[in-house]
């Protein structure tokens, strides 16, 4: 197994992951899909980590995996004021915050 | 040739369930899908020799965060019906052609990159993580657990009810968000459904 095919597996759980972020409706599967991004992300560090022999891209990928969570736990939390406010959690509800 | 073949049946159920994500028009299901992405991460861990890693994944992402989701998700939705929501189809064009042409970008880059490294010798173990931890990122993950309370605190404050024990001006402030609601459908539902 080469490095390039963690590198394309990578690439393609990104994209999907944007292509989500760009047309998903509900603030949590915009959540999901952010998700996805980070989680390529990690698989990328893991992957260059493994083949530079090298355990500094593990200790990459536990901050990002940390911060994710952190940014998962505000966001969900924001989804809540979010309900709370409008009643829904549809993106379009918020539209009026961009001034 | 056999981890090939793992790599390969690992690789699609990913890519299914990444699908599954962002299309499912069930909210649970695309929850519960990225479930599944999420533990074939922790196996890609695995197959790169990263077992710390992979448990982390399964702990914190697996169990945690996919609770944490399905909490948000049964908070916010008042019936089954507003579960299923439809994305809008012009913006599925836009965002598909957006997404191909990431993808597009960054497999030209990886296939054009002249020397990936290709031989690798034996992997470190969890020790020499946890001895680059302390040592080497010691300033790093400081700042990191002031994050984590940073983060935990702001979770509080924002899902708070809002006139529980602060101040009467964001409860003043909740009503008038609370009265624009209907207008906002409104006006948004129409262009959505004609399009």
């Amino acid at each position: 197994m080469g490095l390039s095919a963690y590198l394309m597996l990578a690439a393609a759980l990104f994209s999907v992951g944007l292509y989500g972020v760009l047309t998903r409706r509900n603030a949590v599967a915009v959540l999901a899909s952010i998700e996805l991004m980070a989680n390529a992300a990690n698989i990328n560090l893991a992957a260059f980590s493994r083949f530079r022999a090298e355990a500094t891209g593990q200790v990459f990928a536990l901050f990002s995996t940390a911060i994710t969570v952190a940014e998962v736990v505000v966001g969900l939390s924001l989804v809540i004021l979010l309900y709370r406010s409008r009643g829904n959690v549809l993106l379009e509800s918020a539209s009026d915050l961009k001034g | 040739m056999l981890d090939q073949v793992a790599f390969a049946v690992v690789a699609l159920i990913m890519l299914a369930a990444a699908v599954k994500v962002v299309s499912s028009q069930n909210l649970v299901h695309t929850v519960l899908w990225l479930g599944v992405m999420l533990a074939g991460t922790s196996v890609v861990f695995v197959m790169l020799q990263a077992p710390f890693l992979a448990a982390i994944q399964l702990i914190l992402y697996t169990g945690g965060l996919l609770t944490l989701m399905l909490f948000g998700i049964m908070l916010t939705q008042r019936d089954a019906a507003s579960l299923t929501i439809p994305n809008p189809s012009h913006r599925r064009g836009f965002g598909a052609l957006l997404g191909a042409a990431a993808f597009g970008m960054l497999a030209g880059a990886i296939s054009k990159t002249p020397s990936l490294p290709n031989e690798h010798g034996a992997m470190p173990g969890t020790q020499e993580l946890g001895r680059l931890f302390f040592t080497q990122n010691a300033l790093a993950f400081e700042v990191l657990a002031v994050l984590l309370l940073a983060a935990t605190l702001g979770a509080i404050v924002f899902a708070r009810k809002a006139d529980a024990g602060v101040p009467s001006e964001s409860a003043g402030a909740e009503i008038p968000a609370r009265r624009t609601l209907p207008r906002t459908n409104g006006q948004h539902a129409n262009p959505g459904k004609g399009a």
